[in-house]
């Protein structure tokens, strides 16, 4: 019997409330389900918002009944944000996050390099947000709720998969006992620790690091910016790493690296964690200064991926596909990117607009991202944490040179999250004019944000389903590209049209955007009129043309969407 | 791997690099001497701004150690 915790978590800023268990016995006989969603954390509960926004109900199971303990996930990074946007959660967050840009490394009281994130004046949103995960969650779990197509179910843990030709068949426990559960297609958003990746006996690829980090949320008051702080083998820690953020609420998260050997339940008993903060606090010239502490945890860095992300009638996604390190924040910006991708691959599965192939299409985009990410993030790792003898001699040595020589500070900078570029993805159209665009967002990638005015960005206005850029100053879209796109409309695909660059109201489109000063094109590298961007629900870039004709809209369409 | 076709130091200057080396590794002492040659190696190889080279210096170094 599944027995979640059923009292709220500690907390000294967050109170957590306790839901009611959804058990099996107040519910008749349970229908096939086209989707049920196993667990509901970041990716779990993005999938399903993105689900519900192309129309697809899903079940979404919680193993628990609060939200997660702890802050966890604290730093979410601008791509994040216009994802939330999509989701409709950005603006809480946007209210009680804490914005920043810069990041200081700091050795032996210097700080030998300066992150500066570049802010353009067409972001809505800064490079990182600070906001804990409960907060997040949160919200996430509001909007779901506020969501007819999403039912959230609290205390349901799956416990077994068999898998079917053309479905899942789960046992769920809850508090009163287990009941059997058939999905279409479950989505394995069950974490790091993936129970349903267990189950099925999937083996994650790549490698996992020695060492430990330490993270813990305390409670104080420091007069410093929202800066990420990096201090590197400061003299309280030798050859270790320490890094410190601001959260919101009073709340610093202290991270600290412990020597080769310690164990994590040693390294978490309250004496060991006060001396070593009281040390940190000490060395940067805050000793004394009074704190309080909120939860802590361990972690090590782990750089690892399923190499397939569909196993039959089970897709995985976020942690419980594969396990990134810490550093550069790339574990749950990384899994909404995951699940903004699964949302609409899987709708157009499910709404017969595509074969099958678009799920192994997810897969390969993903899986692809992942591979990206841990090499990048293999690199700040081995500077971090260096895995052998050699990786430290050098890291010491670019510690030491880096107090004089400017060439080696750039090694200190970790790769902060991005948002994958799917440049070789299958559904770009190879019909087009992308390599011909001198500038402006390419194939794979995501749409540039532009400021269109006071509080009014272009990403405020697309999403949702294919978006059509379509650059003009005639009074109507030519009307082959109008046939095109009726008939696409038809077939049941979303598609929005929106004209660029005409003063009025453009007929055949869905909205007009003057783009009086230029900006707009210039930035998507449009000259004259006629040119156009296809964008697909999840806003990457497939196909884009200096001048579009009726041939080519349909193509990209056919390539977009494979049978 | 064979040494460079052209030597770029004369003897004088490779003796002046010599005694100098030594020095600053006793300098260092046996505890710092492995951090000091890694530094250097990293301010010649910028200075060189070659990859390759210094990979070929790299792979000339680990020959009969």
């Amino acid at each position: 019997m599944h027995q979640p915790v059923g009292t709220p978590r500690p907390s000294i800023y967050y109170d957590y409330r306790v839901h009611a268990p959804w058990l099996p016995s107040a519910h008749g006989a349970q229908p096939r389900h086209p989707v049920v969603i196993a667990g509901a954390g970041p990716a779990g509960m993005v999938t399903a918002l993105e689900l519900a926004r192309h129309g697809v109900p899903s079940v979404l199971l919680n193993s628990e009944l609060q939200v997660s303990q702890g802050s966890r996930a604290i730093v979410f990074t601008r791509r994040s944000m216009e994802i939330l946007q999509q989701v409709g959660v950005a603006d809480r967050m946007t209210a009680s996050g804490l914005p920043w840009r810069f990041g200081n490394s700091i050795y032996q009281g210097q700080t030998v390099f300066r992150m500066e994130a570049p802010h353009d004046a067409d972001d809505r949103f800064f490079p990182m947000l600070n906001l804990q995960q409960q907060y997040l969650e949160e919200y996430l779990l509001d909007a779901c709720a506020a969501s007819p197509l999403i039912e959230l179910r609290w205390g349901n843990k799956v416990v077994g998969v068999q898998q079917q030709a053309d479905h899942a068949r789960l046992t769920v426990d809850t508090p009163e006992g287990e009941y059997a559960l058939e999905a279409g297609w479950l989505v394995a958003a069950d974490g790091g620790r993936s129970d349903i990746r267990t189950m099925l006996g999937l083996k994650l690829e790549g490698a996992s690091y020695e060492g430990f980090f330490v993270i813990a949320d305390i409670r104080i008051d420091l007069p410093l910016p929202t800066e990420r702080l990096a201090f590197f083998d400061p003299v309280w820690n030798p050859g270790n790493t320490i890094l410190m953020h601001r959260e919101p609420h009073g709340i610093w998260r202290v991270d600290y690296q412990l020597p080769p050997g310690e164990k994590p339940e040693d390294a978490l008993r309250p004496e060991s964690l006060k001396a070593r903060i009281d040390a940190q606090l000490e060395m940067i010239g805050f000793g004394g200064t009074p704190w309080e502490m909120d939860w802590s945890s361990v972690y090590s860095a782990r750089t690892l991926t399923l190499p397939d992300y569909v196993s039959g009638r089970v897709i995985f996604t976020g942690d419980a596909a594969h396990l990134l390190p810490i550093f550069g924040v790339r574990g749950a910006n990384t899994a909404f990117q995951d699940a903004q991708s699964l949302g609409w691959h899987l709708a157009f599965v499910l709404k017969g607009l595509a074969g099958e192939r678009l799920l192994a299409n997810h897969s390969a985009e993903r899986v692809g991202a992942a591979r990206e990410i841990i090499d990048e993030a293999g690199k700040s790792t081995r500077f971090m944490t260096p895995p052998t003898r050699g990786f430290r001699v050098l890291r010491d040595a670019v510690l030491s040179l880096s107090r004089t020589q400017a060439f080696v500070r750039p090694l200190y900078h970790w790769r902060t999250s991005r948002p994958h570029e799917y440049t070789h993805s299958v559904l770009n159209s190879p019909g087009d004019d992308n390599a011909l665009f001198t500038a402006g967002p390419a194939h794979g990638a995501p749409p540039r944000n532009i400021r269109l005015g006071v509080g009014d960005y272009l990403l405020d206005h697309l999403g949702g389903g294919f978006d059509l850029l379509y650059f003009t100053d005639a009074a109507a879209m030519p009307q082959p590209l109008q046939d095109v796109i009726a008939q696409v409309r038809a077939q049941g695909v979303p598609l929005r049209v929106t004209a660029i660059g005409a003063p009025a109201p453009v007929q055949g489109a869905d909205q007009t955007l003057a783009d009086a000063d230029g900006h707009l094109r210039q930035r998507y590298g449009i000259g004259a009129s006629g040119g156009a961007y296809l964008l697909r629900p999840d806003q990457h870039v497939c196909a884009r043309w200096l001048t579009l004709d009726a041939t080519r809209l349909q193509a990209a369409f056919r390539q977009a969407l494979p049978q | 791997m064979t040494a460079p076709a052209a030597p770029a130091l004369d003897i004088p200057g490779l003796e002046t690099v010599y005694d100098a080396l030594a020095t600053a590794i006793d300098t260092a002492g046996p505890d710092k001497a492995e951090l000091f040659l890694v530094k250097l190696a990293l301010l010649n190889a910028n200075a060189l701004a070659d990859p390759a080279l210094t990979q070929q210096h790299i792979q000339a170094a680990l020959q009969n150690l």
